[in-house]
């Protein structure tokens, strides 16, 4: 059972405030994903977490008891770092036993868990090699066993799998899970990849320039985010991001973007829910998928000139000009044949999202 | 794995082959001029022009080793077929070993001057390395107030020439009663290798990535624990390194050991040359002295080599 609690947490680099009040509660076996970009402060608080950092304001609580002023040691957490930090003059087998020997344990004891730790990551034939000779795979489940085999409180990985070959993240990705699924520790995770965490989080904390965005599942964090920032971080590709301004047709709303001639059509509704920020101070967000393209005239589609057209494989990204503006939509592969091409497009009223752009804060507007 | 080259590029490198050859031999030209002067007779030592060609001798060495004097009258044949053969070589040299009252042989000033060498180099670079290691890992790993104008000041004091200060630190020592004693030195030879082991050191320690450390401290041991388990066998090429060029320097030293010693922690190399004018000058008797004070440097550089080489292209490239 480990609970970590950060509590108005502070951190200044010389008058750089790195760390702003940060405030997060993290369950037990719960595995916690930190997204930002680079300088964030999201490496910051995890060193902070494992006792590498000391805070310059606010608690840390690991099971209700502040460890701030604890030592790394102390504080029975352990880390994985981006480097892996294998200590190269040791053997794999020494690595892994490393943190044992700090405790008191009897050498067989210690034998018999490097050799449990080492099966459960498929490394016993490793365990006599030196760091050198091992692949980045290899090194990093080293690294992951020589943090498990202590059984700690919490492991805190700071971007573990950041300097491996994308296909062999993606295995990783995968094996982290499973682990995380059978030893159930109480894991938080740095990236600044949100691909991988979507895939491994419970839950995301986003952060940028060291405040705390939003916390929620992948799931949450991708369908309703709680701002501008979140909205753009997350997914891939981008959320599309437009000043909008709304008008009051007969039977429905409009919404326009980029100054273009008409507006896309939106439920009634929408006006009521914008609570007066009718225009001037709105953005309208929608990702990819909800712009809606087809060839064919039809009942509240615009029509639409297509620019340049981005093969993915399995899907295609299409540029839009809508007046001044650009719209990337989602199509089937091929769908489009290539730039200046005339097409019909609508906006999914479901899944837009409308922004204040001065606060940057979602409306929380649900159609 | 072969370039293609070209006629010119294959003629530049024989002639940077030729050259290499020809610094070599004028590198090892003394080297080889001291070690053939050791074993050659005393008679061949000084001829014009220099003989190559000769039957090495021990005597040399057996002169260096004991205490002499001239002899007037060749010994006795009894004498001479009583001596061990090492005595018969000095015999032959028209000397005699000196031996006191009890029928000892008398040892010469040389061993004790190279035990005093040994001891001196030996202890001062232990200090040296062992402070400058703790120092540059301070500096490397913390915030230190003032750390470049701290740094800057450990150099400045290898900014001006060690000798002009020899006579203010020889009064000082003398007040002190530090002259002519190891322990005089050996402070000496620790503050002049010291501000070389800091700096030199700093760089090594600056490139042991610290998540070394930090992964030790996570993994539940203190600062101090990290440091010898981790940092130490890490920076051990570095020390290597290091600890052969403050043994050089010590090693070598000549002006401040001459000021400073006269007798009893007097060192080999201002006692070599001082036999110079004892008596006849035997060159092959000082040749081997130079001979033999040559070979520790020499042996600690040769046990040390692929650690040197190591630490001379350290940080070279990006890991």
């Amino acid at each position: 059972m480990t609970q970590i609690e950060l509590r108005g947490v502070q951190k200044y680099f010389g008058a750089v405030q790195v760390i702003k009040d940060l405030n997060l509660k993290i369950d037990d076996n719960e595995f916690i994903v930190l997204l930002g970009q680079s300088g964030c402060g999201k490496t910051t608080t995890l060193r902070a977490i494992a006792g590498l950092e000391t805070i310059d304001g606010g608690d840390i609580l690991i099971d209700g008891k502040p460890v701030q002023h604890l030592k790394a040691a102390d504080r029975d957490i352990a880390m994985v770092f981006q480097s892996f930090s294998l200590y190269p003059h040791m053997s794999v087998y020494e690595n892994i036993a490393f943190p044992l020997r700090a405790t008191r344990k009897s050498k067989a004891e210690i034998d018999q868990e490097v050799r449990s730790v080492a099966k459960t990551l498929q490394i016993t034939d490793l365990l006599g090699k030196k760091p050198s000779a091992l692949s980045g795979g290899d090194m990093q489940r080293v690294a992951i066993g020589r943090a498990l085999v202590r059984r700690p409180k919490a492991m805190l990985m700071d971007e573990p799998i950041g300097a491996l070959d994308a296909k062999l993240r993606e295995e990783m990705r995968a094996e982290i899970k499973r682990l995380h699924i059978k030893q159930g520790s109480t894991t938080i995770y740095v990236t600044h990849d949100q691909i991988e965490a979507m895939s491994l989080a419970d839950r995301i904390v986003i952060m940028h320039e060291g405040v705390l965005q939003q916390v929620g599942s992948p799931d949450e964090v991708y369908s309703r985010p709680a701002n501008l920032f979140v909205a753009q971080f997350v997914g891939s590709p981008v959320m599309n991001v437009a000043d909008a301004s709304v008008a009051e047709t007969a039977s429905s709303a409009s919404v326009t973007v980029g100054g273009a001639a008409a507006g896309f059509e939106f439920p009634r509704a929408l006006l009521s829910k914008l609570n007066g920020h009718a225009s001037g101070q709105l953005a309208l967000g929608i990702r990819p998928e909800g712009v809606l393209v087809r060839h064919e005239a039809a009942e509240g589609f615009l029509p639409v000139e297509t620019q340049i057209v981005e093969p993915l494989g399995s899907f295609d990204i299409v540029d839009l000009k809508v007046g001044t503006k650009m719209l990337r939509a989602r199509t089937k592969s091929g769908f489009v044949g290539g730039p200046g091409e005339k097409v019909f497009a609508r906006i999914d009223p479901t899944q837009a999202h409308f922004f204040d752009t001065a606060s940057g804060k979602s409306l929380e507007v649900r159609l | 794995m072969a370039a293609v080259r070209t006629s010119s590029e294959i003629g530049f490198n024989r002639v940077a082959i030729v050259a290499v050859l020809l610094v070599t031999i004028i590198f090892l030209a003394p080297i080889y001029w001291i070690a053939s002067t050791a074993f050659k007779p005393r008679n061949l030592a000084t001829t014009i022009p220099p003989t190559v060609v000769f039957q090495p001798e021990i005597s040399p060495f057996v002169k260096l080793f004991t205490k002499r004097s001239q002899m007037r009258n060749p010994p006795s044949p009894e004498e001479y077929a009583a001596a061990p053969w090492w005595e018969r070589v000095v015999f032959d040299g028209g000397e005699k070993i000196v031996r006191d009252g009890k029928g000892q042989v008398q040892w010469s000033g040389y061993p004790s001057r190279f035990m005093n060498s040994l001891i001196i180099a030996i202890t001062s670079t232990v200090l040296a390395v062992g402070m400058g290691t703790f120092t540059a890992y301070g500096f490397s790993r913390f915030k230190v107030k003032g750390e470049a104008d701290l740094l800057f000041f450990i150099l400045s004091t290898r900014m001006l020439p060690p000798v002009v200060v020899a006579i203010p630190m020889f009064l000082m020592y003398r007040a002190v009663g530090l002259n002519d004693s190891h322990l005089g030195l050996i402070i000496l030879y620790t503050a002049f290798n010291l501000s070389f082991s800091v700096w030199l050191m700093k760089g090594f320690m600056d490139e042991i990535p610290k998540e070394y450390e930090e992964a030790a401290l996570v993994d539940g041991y203190t600062r101090m624990e990290a440091f010898f388990k981790i940092v130490l066998p890490e920076a051990a090429t570095g020390i290597a390194a290091t600890a052969v060029f403050c043994f050089i320097t010590a090693w070598n030293e000549y002006a401040f050991a001459l000021i400073m010693t006269n007798r009893r922690a007097q060192t080999a190399p201002p006692f070599i040359p001082s036999q110079v004018g004892a008596g006849l000058p035997d060159w092959t008797v000082i040749a081997a002295g130079t001979f033999l004070f040559l070979l520790p440097v020499a042996i600690f550089t040769f046990l040390l080599r692929n650690h040197l080489l190591r630490g001379m292209s350290f940080g070279a490239i990006r890991k």
